[in-house]
């Protein structure tokens, strides 16, 4: 059982959520109080508040409206900001939380991206990343062409970490570089349009050290290497590596201990070859 | 470009493989899921994925044989020709996501490695670090990106499907979805539905599934007239983490790399384990199955470790129910490389690091063998007609359901790493009969605006109406809490019919009380309480089904176990009397078969589940008894090969 400052077991604790109703809506706090069980973690916690739906005042409210998936760090969807630190809340464990701060435990969306309610927030910029650097084996088709290119172990244990990019962000809300994008719907906008208007507004901002990753993979094997111009194309233009100032933010927050500097050293490199390749003539 | 579509709901292995297959053929999709497709519930699975491979094959193996194992661990209740094809088809499937790039395991001289998994003899299952299903779901998802950015696939993610569209004929039109942010109710057009939405384990409260499988999609169906076959055939996975939230998978895996399972022989020893000797630790499943060991199928390991702590009160803790899976004896290198991702799990959620603790685990609902029923076209060569707009579709016309979602494949009990296998094969080969279906139709779905309007109205309807119950007396999460407590009793691993008539009256009191819900939140905005409040109620259909599908089936069968209805072993010790007793034991196991060897199939009428058996296409591998651990099984093996020779001309390859 958890104690707090003064000895004392803990049987309750607040959570202070920071809550927004809508995108472009004010955000504000409010307080819930949670009895104390043991091995609880920070979506037990809102499943608690999800179900009494009353702040520590009494006062009738809203379930907090959050998103997540596997419960077990692997789908990417549960990223928070907890305790002022961005990370995923499934494997955020109360007793842990409490060590810290015994008497209180803070929960806000992500700064970077648009809050659309509460906790949630809108990461499709990050996909839209992933099709800038096309994030992808181009193979001819899904006929059977007979297994793949014969690998060893090395490469395979340098993709493999880079593979299990989660696509959750933390490495986005921790980078200085990387500034949110939020365009407003305009009325009568239907979704592909206004989808289209926020592809466009994310295509020319910094892709950030996810998809640079991503793209560093996809040129090391050995039939993605083949549009490896293209992805260095793309990591060469707007919002591309030059944005970053290695402030190596990023690589301290993934929750998948991805060597994203690696990476970024690793794309620095390659770009800085490929322009001189055009500039000397090649392709 | 093809001016038919196809909507595909669910965007896990099976949707994904099923979309990008559709778009190689030209045919656009529209994309439809609860979570961005990157995000489904496949990342989760850890262990592998079965092919028969260069390796086994030199040690005798086969697709034959992956049939042959496929159906003997599904206690023979699956259709064979689905199977076999899919065996046939396995080595391509995972040579194809190897060129797509999934970082699988390689041996030292650069090929795919392999593991052991259970009801199996070969190291079939291929793996990618301990997040196989993560990997081959990022190929897919890659390759669907590649055909969104050529403008092929529509993906509507944060999308929650409502139900089919039928026309008057009771045909699929289409598909009504609502957006989880805005809230906007709308209709898409489909030539083809196809309902690819995973398996249903929150029914049971906590399992170790992803908290998206509320099983609603493929209920919706159900409840629109769509039939459902098997649904009381529930997996549950022998090693999971006890959790709060969840109960967390422990692969299969970590005994496919030597873990061993055991207790201490003194019940609540409260020594640490590693300090307890060898000989005062009971390897329970070393002992009592020496041939596979540790590698028992799942539902014999599932009953066993049941049958430990509950029945023989060897539990290694005494408030919560587990035993030991030890790891301990190997290497902390090996186990970084190849069980890394599975035992961070563990040490994350546990605080405990099981490279130098055995781990404590006990069994959790894991997996629906049963789902949507679904037809398929038999070739003559005991496989299946490729191309066959018959493969896949449900009772609904135009509707199609592949994944976890549906009841092929996998029969009474799956076989570890079938399921990866299963999907992304079912979304592959159902690309082009989907394209011979559009082919034969006259008209598309995208006329039929009058039909698909009102649908979408319809569906504003209840939403409306459902927004407009303030004050409803009921707690939807207490509710659902409930819900689970009642089916995890009654519904799991060992079944009684005085238990399952009991639920089935529970589950049907806590289906009307939902009915009168109060919502905390009547809001138009991202509102997830009155959406969870839908999901709630369609688990309602499925959860009666699974407890009278298990209440009616009086037998044992894979991981429906009724100690009331088992097999007993063979008691004679001379051979005359254990012969005699052997073909007692035949012919009750023939007539057995003869009563049950039968797909439970469903359909609903509003309010509860009317059954209907089904026969089951056994024509490659005649049935044979499961005889794991049974007293006499030489003897009953020998009987039943006996009257297998005799009664078929062609000797039963076995
Ligand atoms: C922890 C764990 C480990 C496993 N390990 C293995 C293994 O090692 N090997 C193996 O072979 N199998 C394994 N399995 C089983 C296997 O992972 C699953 O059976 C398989 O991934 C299911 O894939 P799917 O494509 O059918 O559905 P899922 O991956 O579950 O995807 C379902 C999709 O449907 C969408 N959806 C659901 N409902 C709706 C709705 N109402 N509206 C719109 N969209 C909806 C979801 O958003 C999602 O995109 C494991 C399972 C678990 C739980
Ligand atoms: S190293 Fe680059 S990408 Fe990483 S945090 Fe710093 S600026 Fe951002
Ligand atoms: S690189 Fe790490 S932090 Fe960034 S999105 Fe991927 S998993 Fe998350
Ligand atoms: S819920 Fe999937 S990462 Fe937290």
């Amino acid at each position: 059982m958890i104690k707090d400052a003064y000895g004392h077991s803990v049987k309750s604790f607040q959570v202070r959520v920071q809550r927004q109703d809508a995108p472009g809506a004010a955000p504000y706090w409010q307080t819930f109080n949670v009895e104390y069980e043991p091995d609880m973690n920070v979506i037990s916690v809102l499943q608690k508040i999800a179900t009494m739906s009353r702040t520590s005042t009494g006062k009738e409210t809203t379930p907090v409206a959050w998103d997540c998936g596997c419960l077990e760090e692997v789908c990417g969807s549960c990223t928070m900001v907890i305790n002022g630190r961005v990370r995923q809340s499934c494997s955020a464990l109360v007793d842990r939380l409490l060590e810290d701060n015994p008497r209180e435990i803070t929960l806000q969306p992500m700064s970077k991206f648009p809050v659309v309610r509460d906790l949630v927030v809108d990461r499709s910029r990050m996909f839209r990343n992933l099709q800038r650097v096309k994030a992808w084996v181009p193979v001819d088709g899904y006929a059977d062409m007979g297994a793949g290119p014969r690998q060893s172990r090395g490469e395979q244990e340098t993709a493999y970490p880079l593979s299990e990019c989660m696509t959750c962000g933390c490495c986005l809300e921790a980078c200085p570089q990387f500034l949110k994008v939020e365009l407003e719907r305009k009325p009568n906008e239907s979704d592909a349009e206004y989808k289209q208007r926020c592809g466009e507004a994310y295509d020319t901002e910094f892709l950030g050290p996810q998809a640079i990753s991503q793209a560093v993979l996809f040129n090391a094997h050995p039939t993605g290497k083949m549009m490896a111009g293209d992805r260095l194309d793309a990591l060469a233009g707007p919002g591309g590596i030059q944005v970053c100032g290695n402030a190596q933010n990023c690589v301290a927050v993934c929750p998948k201990h991805i060597p994203l500097t690696t990476s970024i050293g690793r794309a620095g490199r390659a770009v800085t070859i490929h322009k001189i390749k055009q500039i000397f003539g090649g392709s | 470009m093809s001016k038919r579509k196809v909507v595909v709901v669910g965007g896990g292995l099976a949707g994904l493989a099923c979309t990008m297959k559709l778009c190689e053929l030209g045919i656009p999709v529209d994309l439809i899921s609860l979570v961005p497709v990157k995000r489904s519930h496949s990342v989760c699975a850890q262990g592998g994925i079965n092919s028969c491979n260069d390796q086994t094959r030199q040690l005798g193996d086969s697709e034959w044989l992956h049939l042959d194992d496929t159906v003997y661990g599904g206690d023979f209740l699956q259709h064979q020709p689905p199977v076999k094809e899919m065996a046939y088809w396995a080595p391509k499937v995972i040579e194809l996501m190897d060129r797509l790039g999934v970082p699988f395991n390689r041996t030292e001289e650069g090929y795919i490695d392999r593991r052991r998994f259970g009801g199996t003899l070969y190291k079939r299952t291929a793996f990618a670090g301990a997040t196989t299903g993560q990997q081959l779901l990022y190929a897919l998802d890659e390759q669907v990106r590649r055909w969104e950015s050529a403008g092929l696939v529509n993906k509507y993610e944060y999308w929650d499907f409502l139900g089919p569209v039928l026309d008057g004929n009771g045909a699929c039109r289409g598909a009504v979805a609502q957006n989880l942010a805005t809230m906007e109710i709308r209709s898409f057009a489909g030539d083809a539905v196809v309902i690819a939405t995973g398996g249903p384990g929150l029914i049971y409260g906590r399992s170790t599934m992803s908290m998206m499988c509320t099983g609603s999609a493929a209920s919706r169906c159900f409840q629109a007239g769509a039939k459902y076959g098997n649904p009381e055939f529930i997996q549950v996975h022998p090693t999971a983490i006890p959790g709060a939230d969840k109960l967390r998978l422990m692969s299969e895996s970590a005994r496919g790399e030597g873990g061993r399972v055991w207790v201490p022989r003194t019940p609540q020893d409260t020594r640490p384990p590693k300090s307890i000797p060898d000989a005062e630790r009971y390897y329970f499943l070393e002992e009592r199955y020496p041939k596979y060991g540790n590698l028992v199928p799942r539902d014999i390991a599932t009953r066993e470790i049941f049958d430990i702590c509950v029945n023989e009160g060897l539990s290694v803790e005494k408030d919560r129910l587990c035993v030991y899976l030890d790891l301990t004896h190997i290497s902390k290198a090996e186990l970084d490389r190849k069980l890394g991702g599975i035992l961070d799990i563990y040490e994350k959620f546990q605080g405990v690091d099981p490279r130098t603790n055995p781990m404590k685990i006990f069994p959790a609902v894991h997996y629906s063998m049963g789902g949507l029923w679904a037809d398929y076209e038999a070739n003559g060569d005991g496989g299946l007609q490729a191309g066959s707009p018959r493969y896949q579709q449900t009772s609904v016309e135009n509707l199609y359901a592949i994944g976890e979602c549906d009841y092929h494949y996998h029969g009474a009990n799956r076989l570890g790493a079938n399921s990866l296998l299963s999907c992304i094969f079912s979304g592959l080969f159902l690309g082009p009969c989907l394209q011979n279906k559009l082919n034969s139709q006259k008209g598309t779905a995208a006329e039929q605006t009058a039909l698909l309007a009102d649908a979408a109205r319809e569906h504003q309807e209840r939403h409306n109406s459902l927004l407009q119950r303030t004050g409803g007396s009921e707690n939807p999460y207490l509710i659902h809490r409930e819900l689970g407590d009642v089916m995890t009793k009654a519904a799991t691993v060992v079944r009684r019919n005085d238990q399952l008539k009991a639920a089935y009256e529970k589950v049907s009191e806590l289906h009307d009380r939902a009915r009168s819900c109060g919502l905390s939140d009547t809001g138009q905005w991202t509102n997830q309480n009155v959406m969870f409040t839908k999901a709630l109620l369609d688990m309602f259909p499925l959860a009666k089904a699974i407890v009278k599908g298990a209440l009616q089936r009086d037998e044992c069968r894979g991981a429906h176990y009724k100690p009331d209805f088992s097999m007993p072993s063979l008691s004679a010790t001379d051979p005359a009397g254990q012969r005699a007793e052997a073909e007692q034991w035949c012919d009750r196991f023939e007539e057995n078969n003869r009563k049950w060897l039968k797909s439970t199939v469903c359909s609903y009428d509003g309010n509860h589940p009317q059954i209907t058996y089904e026969d089951v296409d056994t024509s490659s591998v005649p049935p044979r008894p499961r005889l794991y651990g049974l007293v006499g099984a030489d003897m009953i093996e020998k009987v039943w090969k006996e009257r297998l020779a005799k009664s078929s001309a062609q000797p039963a390859r076995v």
